[in-house]
């Protein structure tokens, strides 16, 4: 009898190792396992057998049970792995159809330079201060030591505001008022820039525009001298730029600062770049703003970020700044 | 402020060296260089020609042959577009072969048809002039000996020289002079500067008539007028002026009109004193009054206007108090120089700025005379100087000078030596400069500095500022003259470290994250600039509010925008009529409101915006929510109406903790077909100043249940008039602290509703922090939720 159900076991073996389908694999385990196979039928007849061979019997047939049992769960495994790939293969995507479905948004180019700007030196200490663009003479001009006789008013081109008296409300066409409203506002030290938008009364081409924007820094504590705007100047010039390129302080005149200068920077053909103004804050400034001059000294400097912009991305027309066109937006 | 090198030698004999290394010194100096250019240097090739025939070209009208003897003795034949020469003029000619100074290789080629050897060259094409339109004639400039095919530099004599073109800040009257640019050049290298002598021989002054005897000043205003100089000059013909004084006023950008005219530019370009002669015969017993105007005067100037004056403006009157001339601005009519002019009375003085600049201003009448005075001219030595220096040109001219000046003095500012401590100057600077290294720089551009030893040691200054610099006042500007002279370049870097720490405000950094949460949201940021054409808010449904300009570049950028509709609408058209329809932006910015009452400034606030071309409603307000979350606004809520510009039924106000913050919906399809933009567009406009600034959810953790939840699904028949918000207000108010979520699954409308009404699904979610819910307290609160909505909303639940 064991013989004849080791030939059986071993049929199954090779029947499984065939099976194709999870029902035939069923009528299999049915056929070897089930109630009415010779196993189990081989097995309700142990009981009849004599003591020595029962057991001797009784070890076979859990052998051969066991044996058959694995051959069933490894035709399962097979078949199941099969039944996967088959699943796998239905559901292929070529994912490059995908490419480009989801969009993300871009910043305009001014954000992206003014946010770098305003990176490099809250890395240097400084905080970021913001004023309102529509300004009085008093801040635009008076306040920064300008009055109103002074030549140096006709060279800002300024668009005036229909609002107070003639020429008293304008556009700020510089973000020096900022200077003026922090230092009314907060005591030394000040360590602050300023970016934002400024007016001229420019018409619109390739270089120009109406309405562009500047960043300004103020610097107020003891003891600041011309020596650390220099150095300032120097330091954002290599966190910005990067550390080969120089920058040259060159006398200039400004109303709201003594010593003047405008500062340039060095191009990689060994000529220099006008970047900004700059200089030491005017005492008039600092008294203007009930700050003593002789308790305190400052610097301020100054220069444009649309420009930045341009010279980043090579642009040859700098109204792309404005167009809004999305085709041009969309580059960065 | 143009000047040439040959010039400034005349003041500082030794300046030299690389034009390129002095111009570095000039902008070192803060006389920016800004254009620098070698002249005397004619095109290599150009050479002395002469014309020997002049013929029409058979088959073209605008060019002429004409043949040539380039020194060889032959005739070359030319085309050439001029027709200013003669047979027998000198000409430059440049032979084939030749590189112009613009790169160009004269060839010799065929114009219709006939040969071309070479070119005849205009001034312009040489750089000797800027005449393009005829060729240069050279028979008068030829120097003796000269020669057919000689070289045209030594033909005509030509120097080399250097000419600047410098950028002079208004804080440097000085140097909108040519012997004020030479002293400051003269200091920067160590050379010596010093004036030329300017006075006359004998013979050109008549000893018989004074200038005292012939003329009367009377300065009225001393405040107006610090010094008034006059004298008379007789025998005076206006001709043409010398070549070498017109050649300079070329070369300094000034046109030579006669010898007179040209004298007085002369000796302002060169000393820096503007001046004015009148017609003496126009001025009645040679008597001059210097005041202020009267409210009412007026005067008709040189260029033929008639000026109303106010009180504030300078004038010149005659005996007779006649207004006669504006002073320091413009000449009057009456008493022009003309042809007849025999004798002339000749005045230097010195002007209040501010007054001159005021006039200026007014009458936007700037020229190369006011715009010294009003920086500040020199009321010193330099007035006699440059009464000298015309004095001796015209009688180079055949004039004759009387004897002396009249001479009148009015306020001028105070000289009186200034303490400037050396310590200020170096502590501004940041340099350890001696007081004795101080006044070294001081001196050597002309100011008097001593060296004061005080009782205990401290070596300052006592500068004496000189009367070229009304500018300079005070201890920072004379440090300023210093850092000049010492250098910039030689100031050690420092960088100062503050005690405070940097960083972006809360309000900068949640705008940033604001930007990047819509540009994941797939928008792109646009940057209009702010200004809107006159009826652009009315075209947006809007109110015509917008602050307006006083002097708009063009009237299309002459208001103020009051929101950032108008702009991104017209971006939105741009971009559709570019093929790109369904764009996607938003802006953060700027918008100007009117006034609020006792303000003088606009109330200017910063928005948010955000238009999604081809989107509906709900795409605005999932915008919106994206912004509520990012910021953690607390109780946001969509008030119904149609705000202004917006879909009359698809828009609502949005309002923020109680306050109203913006809108949402979409664009008003009158106001997009006013602006051009086809489709639909998804609007979202939110006054985000006032939402940084304002109150945010409590940073405080809710605790997270560890007990089972329970789902419950309500429908509700709800009528279009009762919001959604509505009902899942009274579901929350209902569900108290057991409703941990609530969701609005599905919205239903059409077969088996009533019209008017849609059905709303919510997926209620109640959980308990405390305990798991029974079966019981879950069919409590679900009832609670179903009495609430249909007590306050008259809805069913639907079955």
């Amino acid at each position: 009898m064991i013989e004849t159900l080791r030939s059986t076991a071993a049929e199954a073996q090779a029947r499984l190792a065939e099976v194709a389908d999870l029902d035939a694999l069923a009528q299999l385990d049915v056929e070897f396992l089930g109630k009415k196979s010779a196993l189990t039928l081989a097995k309700r007849q142990l009981g009849s057998l004599a003591p020595e061979q029962r057991r001797a019997t009784g070890q076979a047939l859990n052998e051969i049970r066991a044996e058959i049992e694995g051959a069933v769960g490894a035709a399962r495994d097979r078949l199941a792995r099969a039944a996967l790939s088959e699943q796998l293969e239905a559901e292929r995507l070529d994912l490059t159809e995908f490419r480009g479905t989801a969009r993300r948004g871009s910043l305009h180019l001014v954000t992206q330079a003014r946010d770098r700007l305003e990176d490099v030196f809250v890395g240097m200490g400084f905080t970021v201060a913001e004023g309102p663009e529509v300004e009085s003479a008093w801040y635009n001009f008076e306040a920064l030591n300008i009055p109103e006789w002074h030549p140096a008013r006709g060279s800002f081109d300024t668009i005036f505001v229909n609002l107070g008296e003639p020429e008293e409300v304008m556009l700020r066409s510089h973000t020096s008022p900022v200077q003026i409203r922090t230092m009314e506002n907060q005591k030394p030290p000040i360590y602050i820039v300023a970016p934002g938008r400024t007016f001229r009364t420019d018409t619109a081409d390739a270089t120009h525009l109406p309405a562009f924007n500047q960043i300004e820094g103020l610097v107020v504590d003891r003891g600041i001298t011309m020596g650390d705007l220099a150095g300032t100047i120097d330091e954002f010039v290599h966190a910005f730029f990067g550390g080969d390129v120089k920058s040259r302080l060159r006398p200039s005149y400004f109303p709201f600062t003594e010593p003047s200068a405008e500062f340039d920077i060095s191009r990689a053909d060994g000529t220099w770049l006008e970047l900004g103004g700059c200089g030491m804050v005017h005492p008039n400034v600092l008294r203007n703003c009930g700050i003593d001059p002789e308790e305190w000294q400052g610097f301020a400097f100054g220069f444009g970020i649309d420009r930045l912009a341009v010279m980043r991305h090579e642009l040859d027309d700098i109204r792309e700044l404005v167009n809004n066109d999305v085709r041009f937006l969309r580059q960065f | 402020m143009k000047v040439t090198l040959s010039w400034l030698r005349e003041f500082a004999p030794d300046i030299d060296g690389d034009p390129v290394e002095l111009s570095e010194t000039l902008s070192a100096l803060g006389l920016t260089v800004e254009e620098m250019t070698l002249i005397g240097e004619t095109v290599d090739g150009v050479v002395l020609a002469k014309v020997l025939d002049l013929r029409a070209h058979p088959r073209a009208d605008k060019i002429q042959l004409v043949d040539v003897d380039a020194g060889d003795g032959k005739a070359q034949q030319v085309c050439c577009g001029a027709f200013n020469m003669a047979v027998g003029d000198l000409i430059p000619f440049a032979a084939p072969g030749t590189v112009m100074g613009n790169g160009l290789e004269i060839q010799q080629r065929k114009m219709r048809g006939e040969v071309s050897a070479g070119m005849c060259c205009s001034g312009a094409e040489l750089g000797l002039s800027d005449d393009h339109e005829g060729i240069l004639v050279l028979n008068d400039r030829v120097v003796p000996g000269a020669e057919l095919g000689m070289g045209l530099g030594a033909a005509i004599g030509l120097e080399a020289d250097v000419l600047w073109d410098l950028e002079v800040n208004a804080n440097r009257p000085d140097a909108m002079s040519v012997a004020g640019v030479a002293r400051d050049l003269a200091a920067a290298l160590g050379v010596d500067f010093a004036y030329p002598d300017f006075s006359i021989d004998t013979g050109g002054y008549s000893e018989a008539e004074a200038a005292e005897e012939l003329l009367t000043v009377e300065i009225l205003d001393p405040t107006l007028c610090g010094r008034f100089v006059a004298t008379v000059l007789r025998g005076i013909t206006v001709g043409t002026s010398p070549q070498w004084l017109a050649d300079r006023l070329i070369l300094a950008g000034m046109r030579p009109l006669n010898s007179i005219v040209d004298i007085s530019n002369y000796v302002m370009l060169e000393l820096g004193q503007p001046n004015h002669t009148f017609d003496l015969a126009a001025v009645p017993d040679g008597h001059l009054r210097v005041r202020r105007a009267v409210p009412g005067e007026t005067l008709t100037t040189l260029d033929g206007r008639e000026r109303e004056l106010i009180a504030n403006d300078g004038v010149i009157t005659n005996n007779s108090d006649e207004v006669i001339s504006m002073a320091g601005v413009m000449g009057g009519a009456t008493t022009e120089i003309s042809e007849e002019t025999t004798d002339v009375l000749l005045e230097m003085a010195w002007w209040d700025p501010p007054t001159i600049s005021r006039t200026v201003k007014r009458l936007n009448l700037v020229s190369e005379a006011s715009n010294r005075f009003r920086r500040g001219a020199d009321w010193g030595e330099n007035i006699d100087r440059s009464m000298q220096r015309f004095i001796q040109l015209a009688t180079q001219l055949g004039a004759t000078a009387v004897r002396g000046f009249v001479d009148v003095a009015g306020d001028t500012p105070d000289r009186t030596p200034l303490a400037v401590r050396s310590a200020k100057i170096n502590g501004l600077l940041g340099t350890d400069l001696s007081a004795a290294s101080m006044a070294g720089h001081l001196a050597s551009i002309g100011f008097g500095a001593d060296v004061v030893v005080s009782d205990s040691g401290v070596a300052d200054l006592a500068v004496t500022i000189p009367t070229w610099r009304w500018d300079t006042e005070t201890e920072t500007d004379v440090a300023e003259e210093v850092a000049r002279l010492y250098g910039y370049d030689n100031i050690a870097r420092t960088v100062p470290r503050g005690e405070l720490a940097g960083g972006l405000s809360d309000y900068q950094v949640r705008r940033r994250l604001v930007r990047q949460v819509l540009v994941g949201f797939g928008c792109d940021e646009t940057f209009p600039m702010p200004f809107l054409a006159p009826g652009d808010l009315l075209k947006a449904g809007l109110a015509d509010n917008g602050v307006t300009l006083t002097n708009p570049l063009v009237s299309e950028q002459s208001v103020l925008r009051t929101s950032l509709l108008p702009g991104q609408l017209k971006a939105i058209a741009y971009n559709q009529s570019h093929r790109c329809a369904e764009v996607r932006f938003f802006e953060i910015d700027h918008v100007y409101l009117p006034p609020l009452p006792d303000q003088l400034l606009p109330d200017e606030r910063e928005y948010l915006a955000v238009a999604l071309a081809g989107s509906e409603a709900p795409e605005a307000v999932a915008a919106l929510d994206l912004i509520e979350r990012e910021l953690g606004l607390p109780n946001v809520v969509l008030r119904s109406g149609s705000p202004p510009g917006l879909h009359a039924t698809r828009s609502a106000e949005v309002v923020v903790a109680g306050r109203s913050a913006g809108v949402v919906g979409e664009v008003d399809p009158l106001v997009l077909e006013n602006y051009g933009v086809t489709g639909r567009v998804a609007w979202l406009e939110l006054d985000l100043g006032a939402l940084l600034d304002g109150p945010r959810r409590s940073h405080k953790y809710a605790p997270v249940s560890k007990y089972p939840s329970s789902d419950i699904d309500l429908a509700f028949e709800v009528p279009d008039e009762v919001a959604a918000s509505a009902v899942e207000s009274s579901l929350r108010k209902a569900g108290q602290d057991l409703l941990t979520d609530i969701e609005l699954f599905d919205v239903y409308r059409g077969e088996g509703l009533p019209t008017g009404t849609r059905s709303l699904a919510y997926r209620l979610r109640f959980q308990a922090q405390d305990h798991t819910l029974t079966d019981a307290e879950v069919a409590d609160v679900r009832q609670a939720c179903i009495d609430t909505v249909s007590k306050r909303h008259g809805v069913s639940l639907r079955s």
